[in-house]
């Protein structure tokens, strides 16, 4: 089980990054737990600059817009 | 979406590549004819109706008829091209090559760095607390969120197609002047322990990021993302105040314009301001009204001063960064930000009178 977190106030790219990312998931057979991280300080404490992020299992892989489908095959399939 | 390119990774990169850039080029030969016929295009159509091209509302059809196709091609190739620019920066980059920087040379980088990094308000605050906790002084982030908003390319690119490069540079000359020197004066007066509390006490450090490869069609798709996203949301605005435009090109008489907002008028400048900063709008639907304005004699100062006035500050800003700063922070910001804007307008007025 990878433990998903989406980073993001809320916003429409934050929600479709959170879906893009079970999408994903669901495609490669990979379990899941997401979960979205919406306070700023949390957000913060995770040292990007830009939403939506995207930690997986505690390690961030990205910040700002909409993550790319296959970038994120690769990561869910580390 | 694109589709997966997983499999075919270095043999196809190279085909597809050259087929998107070859598509872009025939898109962008396509727009330069399109943009050559808008002048027969606007006299055809006017034509078509009963009007006197010669009457105000002729007049007043004519502008709107070749404006409005101007003002949208004109805006899509900005915004595609500054899409295109910008995947090659991102606010993770632009903090770190701003953390720790002095202020001055800080101020400069930060205001530059403003204008390519991609930003929407909607991420201002995650923006700001990460260019603070990790070590940007306070007055270099201010630079950033001053420049990010006002020297944008919706405003170069529509300034320099309606009003020519000479006033489009000007105006990023001086957006630029103002929030190297606002950002600059708020670094100075040390006001750090004016953040709300719990902004202070975030001590992160900054997330390294996975490198990910970023091919030719993933910016050529950055482009056309950014221009899908922002001529979706401004279009409606681009034709109220082409419309507005229109109006006062074709009704409202230069003496009267000029009599308010003329280089005489010392006036002038205040009034544009305070006028503009309760405004909120897109530079896409201010560029053409300023358009107007000009045309009738008003001082470009003055017109310059009230753009930025409103694309500088607003209100939504305002009140996301409330979240971060206490509102005694927040009304030097807008404090400085204003007479920096009234200088602008004033100094302007004086030396291209």
């Amino acid at each position: 089980m990878k433990d998903i977190k989406v980073l993001g106030p809320g916003c429409k790219r934050c929600i479709a990054t959170a879906e893009m990312v079970q999408a994903q998931a669901d495609k490669l057979g990979v379990a899941v737990a997401i979960e979205k991280v919406t306070d700023y300080a949390a957000i913060a404490g995770y040292g990007i600059a830009s939403t939506p992020g995207v930690v997986i299992d505690g390690k961030v892989v990205h910040a700002g817009g909409l993550p790319k489908p296959e970038d994120l095959a690769k990561w869910l399939s580390a | 979406m694109t589709p997966p390119l997983l499999t075919s990774r270095n043999a196809g990169t190279n085909q597809h590549d050259a087929k998107w850039t070859a598509a872009t080029v025939a898109a962008l030969v396509v727009w330069a004819v399109l943009y050559s016929q808008l002048v027969p295009f606007s006299t055809w159509l006017v034509g078509l109706l009963p009007v006197d091209p010669a009457s105000h509302l002729g007049e007043a059809l004519i502008f709107f008829a070749y404006d409005t196709p101007k003002v949208l091609l004109l805006l899509a190739l900005v915004v595609f091209a500054m899409g295109v620019v910008r995947s090659f920066f991102s606010p993770e980059r632009t903090r770190a090559a701003l953390a720790g920087k002095r202020e001055g040379v800080g101020n400069v980088a930060a205001s530059l760095l403003g204008i390519v990094t991609p930003f929407c308000s909607c991420s201002a605050v995650p923006l700001f607390i990460g260019f603070v906790s990790a070590g940007v002084p306070l007055g270099v982030t201010f630079s950033f969120l001053i420049a990010a908003p006002m020297v944008n390319e919706v405003a170069l690119g529509l300034l320099f197609g309606l009003l020519g490069w000479k006033i489009a540079l000007t105006y990023l000359g001086f957006g630029l002047g103002l929030s190297i020197i606002a950002g600059w004066v708020i670094g100075r007066l040390h006001l750090e322990g004016w953040l709300e509390e719990w902004v202070r006490n975030i001590r992160g450090t900054a997330a390294e990021l996975p490198d990910t490869e970023v091919t030719v069609i993933d910016r050529i798709t950055a482009g056309l993302d950014a221009m899908k996203e922002i001529i979706g949301k401004v279009w409606i605005w681009i034709i109220l105040g082409i419309a507005a435009g229109a109006f006062i090109h074709g009704y409202v008489p230069a003496a009267l314009l000029a009599g308010i907002m003329g280089r005489d008028t010392w006036w002038s400048v205040p009034a544009a301001v305070l006028v503009g900063v309760p405004m909120y709008s897109n530079a896409a639907g201010i560029i053409p009204i300023v358009e107007a304005l000009l045309g009738k004699g008003a001082a470009l100062g003055t017109v310059l001063a009230f753009m930025m006035a409103v694309t500088a500050l607003s209100a939504p800003e305002t009140i996301i960064l409330r979240k971060v700063l206490s509102l005694r922070l927040i009304a030097v910001f807008i404090a400085v930000v204003t007479a920096g804007i009234l200088a602008v307008g004033f100094l302007f007025n004086v030396l291209f009178a």
